[in-house]
């Protein structure tokens, strides 16, 4: 596979993508995340950092993932032929790996000996631990209490692979917590710290950097779609929290006119309960984490404690910045699943094709499915599986009831 | 640019000290104590900061975060906040007044209602500490056509390039963060504050406070010496953490160590 190392669609100078993004951050932090800027641009034009880089992706990853022809799935749905592309298959699970590797490559470079990183599922943790545990580095991985006690096998998994796990208690004790307790600690380090981001979001050059690090999912996809399907996708779909694997299988196919592009964000109890995690359908401009996007909260800023999904992975009340810029461009379509829509595409994936999708991801399909069902045979939908669902297996069982008595 | 501001470190200046700054939550522990507590406060400080309570205070310590959570949890919002300037403005009409908070506040509520109402409410000045000078275009011009001065941060991390930055964008002080870090921890070593602050005062003519762990007279002594003002939040704030429920002991303490730091204000002759 051959990546287009190009920079598309770059953000202007100070980060903005069109009137989001930027680097709203206290003072202490806009030097150091200069010196990421420029360690980032410095190593993107640095043939030996894609070398490195993509030869991990390669042989340690597994990259690139399958594109898979979901036959079973497209007949029970009745439309459109249902391609996923397989990120569930990257070593650690989930997609997550490819922007770990990027920054931890980065980290090093810049001669950090330490990493931090914050993580609600677990999933961004797990992949900062992996990659802290292979390059050698101390790694503390901030993580809601409320998390931890949801996530117990991926704080395990994490504590095994040497990282420290720090339960956060303010706040709602949840992800966007995490996020603010990792970057008070890195104010305090920032010499000898380097805070690896998981998403799509917070100060500028995060947005952009992951973003890059991520775009290896649609570049492989949409060559792999043209070689199998003979045609590029109508309608690509990825679920949205704050947006790493959405912007990785997007925004390669900006570009390409014909291709629906599609988000879906979390619509927990359903879009007007007030319990959802849809930032981009239901939120409002704001400043959160260190950028201006779309946000949850109320008419005087407050950020929303009521962002809620199934997925502990998209229970965000932010989004990525240029998610909101393409959203307002015109050229994001956006869509919702709910939890019981999301657990319904979970049993679905999993008795058609013995797949057993992330819960995350498992949004993506719900939708996936419903916009494939309304199109005709030749035409393509491509979704995401953003990752595997061994990780939500107890979340699963707790909903659907688990019994290993026999009845009387 | 707030002519208040101005005025306070002029006097200042000539009764041969530097000027406190105390830092208090709108709404910490509730609405009406609160109140109380700033208008105590205030008979001793010369800038007053009125903390905007946030959900996500992403540069606050422990201190100060709880304080933010039991405003929240009190009920208090942007309303309570200005009535709290404007009765403080009411019974000091020479002192201070900041709005000190994160930037989503002012831009949800909007910038132009935000700097309308805190101006007539008798707020001299605003600050805000997730809008760096890059993004300052959002609100600069409105708050100067309301006579708010924009109050921007440096830290030890700024460089020369930010300094001028900054210089060229903020009003009314600049304060100088002693540490790399979050409000509440230990104070940065003297000698290092005072060797930024020489350098900040190449590129700018403006008053200059610092602050970030000032928790005893004699830090505050050290500082007044060189610096232009001296601010003191977490500390202030902690009189309400360790008397939650006694609000009269919160008064007094509060008042006490206040009043102390002022007399620490003096500089030496």
């Amino acid at each position: 596979m051959m990546y287009d190392l190009e920079i598309k669609h770059q953000p202007d100078a100070a980060g903005h993508f069109g009137r989001f993004g930027g680097r709203f951050a206290a003072e202490t932090l806009m030097q150091p995340l200069k010196e990421i800027e420029d360690a980032f641009y410095a190593a993107w034009s640095d043939p030996e950092f894609h070398k490195e880089r993509l030869d991990l992706l390669k042989n340690y990853v597994g990259r690139a993932t399958p594109l898979y022809f979901a036959k079973q799935l497209t007949q029970e749905v009745g439309g459109a032929k249902i391609y996923l592309k397989r990120e569930d298959l990257n070593h650690t699970g989930a997609h997550k790996v490819n922007n770990t590797i990027g920054q931890a490559l980065l980290a090093r470079r810049m001669g950090k000996k330490k990493v931090i990183a914050e993580t609600g599922a677990g999933q961004h943790g797990v992949a900062t631990a992996t990659v802290a545990a292979m390059f050698n580095m101390q790694c503390d991985i901030y993580m809601g209490r409320e998390d931890i006690r949801r996530q117990a096998p991926n704080v395990f998994r994490m504590k095994l692979l040497g990282a420290n796990v720090i339960p956060v208690d303010c706040g709602t004790a949840t992800l966007k917590d995490a996020v603010n307790e990792a970057l008070r600690v890195w104010v305090a380090s920032c010499e000898d710290t380097y805070y690896i981001f998981g998403t799509a979001a917070g100060p500028h050059p995060f947005p952009l950097m992951v973003r890059q690090f991520h775009t290896v999912i649609g570049q492989e996809a949409r060559e792999q779609c043209l070689a199998q399907a003979g045609q590029l996708p109508d309608v690509a779909v990825a679920c949205v929290g704050g947006g790493s694997n959405a912007m990785g299988l997007l925004h390669p196919m900006w570009d390409d006119e014909s291709v629906r592009l599609v988000a879906v964000e979390a619509g927990g109890h359903g879009l007007d309960s007030g319990e959802h995690a849809a930032s981009l359908a239901k939120g409002q401009p704001g400043i959160i984490h260190g950028s201006l996007s779309y946000v949850l909260s109320d008419d005087e800023g407050q950020i929303s404690a009521n962002a809620h999904s199934i997925s502990a992975g998209l229970d965000y009340p932010g989004v990525g910045p240029e998610l909101a810029h393409m959203m307002e461009e015109g050229r994001l379509d956006l869509d919702s699943a709910t939890d019981k829509e999301a657990l319904e595409a979970f049993q679905t994936l999993t008795k058609s094709e013995g797949i057993i999708p992330a819960l995350e991801s498992s949004h993506a399909l719900a939708a996936g499915m419903r916009i494939a069902a309304a199109m005709k045979s030749d035409q393509v939908v491509l979704i995401n599986l953003s990752g595997r669902g061994d990780k939500d297996l107890g979340t699963v069982m707790d909903l659907l009831g688990f019994d290993d008595e026999e009845q009387p | 640019m707030s002519k208040r501001l101005t005025e306070v470190f002029a006097r200042c200046k000539a009764e041969n000290k530097s000027a406190l700054v105390g830092y208090l939550t709108a709404g910490d522990p509730t609405v009406k104590t609160s109140r109380k507590l700033m208008l105590s406060l205030a008979q001793h400080v010369d800038i007053i900061e009125i903390g905007m309570p946030f959900s996500d205070p992403a540069a606050d310590g422990p201190v100060i975060q709880a304080a933010s959570e039991r405003a929240l949890a009190a009920g208090a919002h942007f309303d309570d906040v200005l009535h709290i300037a404007k009765e403080v403005r009411g019974m000091n009409p020479n002192i201070g007044i900041v709005l000190m908070g994160y930037a989503n506040v002012p831009f949800t509520i909007g910038f132009e209602t935000f700097a309308d109402r805190a101006s007539a409410a008798g707020v001299d000045g605003v600050l805000l500490v997730d809008i760096p000078a890059e993004e300052s275009a959002l609100c600069a011009d409105i708050f100067k056509e309301h006579d708010l001065s924009q109050i921007m941060l440096l830290a030890p991390t700024s460089t020369q390039e930010r300094i001028q930055l900054a210089a060229a964008v903020g009003q009314g002080f600049i304060y100088y963060v002693s540490l790399a870090g979050i409000t509440g921890a230990e104070m940065g070593e003297v000698a290092k504050i005072k060797d930024k602050l020489s350098l900040i005062r190449q590129y700018s003519k403006l008053p200059i406070c610092v602050g970030f762990g000032v928790k005893t007279t004699k830090q505050a002594t050290d500082l007044a010496n060189f610096a232009d003002g001296v601010v003191v939040g977490s500390h202030f704030v902690s009189q309400i953490t360790s008397n939650i429920g006694m609000e009269d002991v919160m008064i007094n303490n509060l008042s006490a160590s206040a009043s102390a730091l002022a007399l620490a204000m003096q500089k030496e002759k």
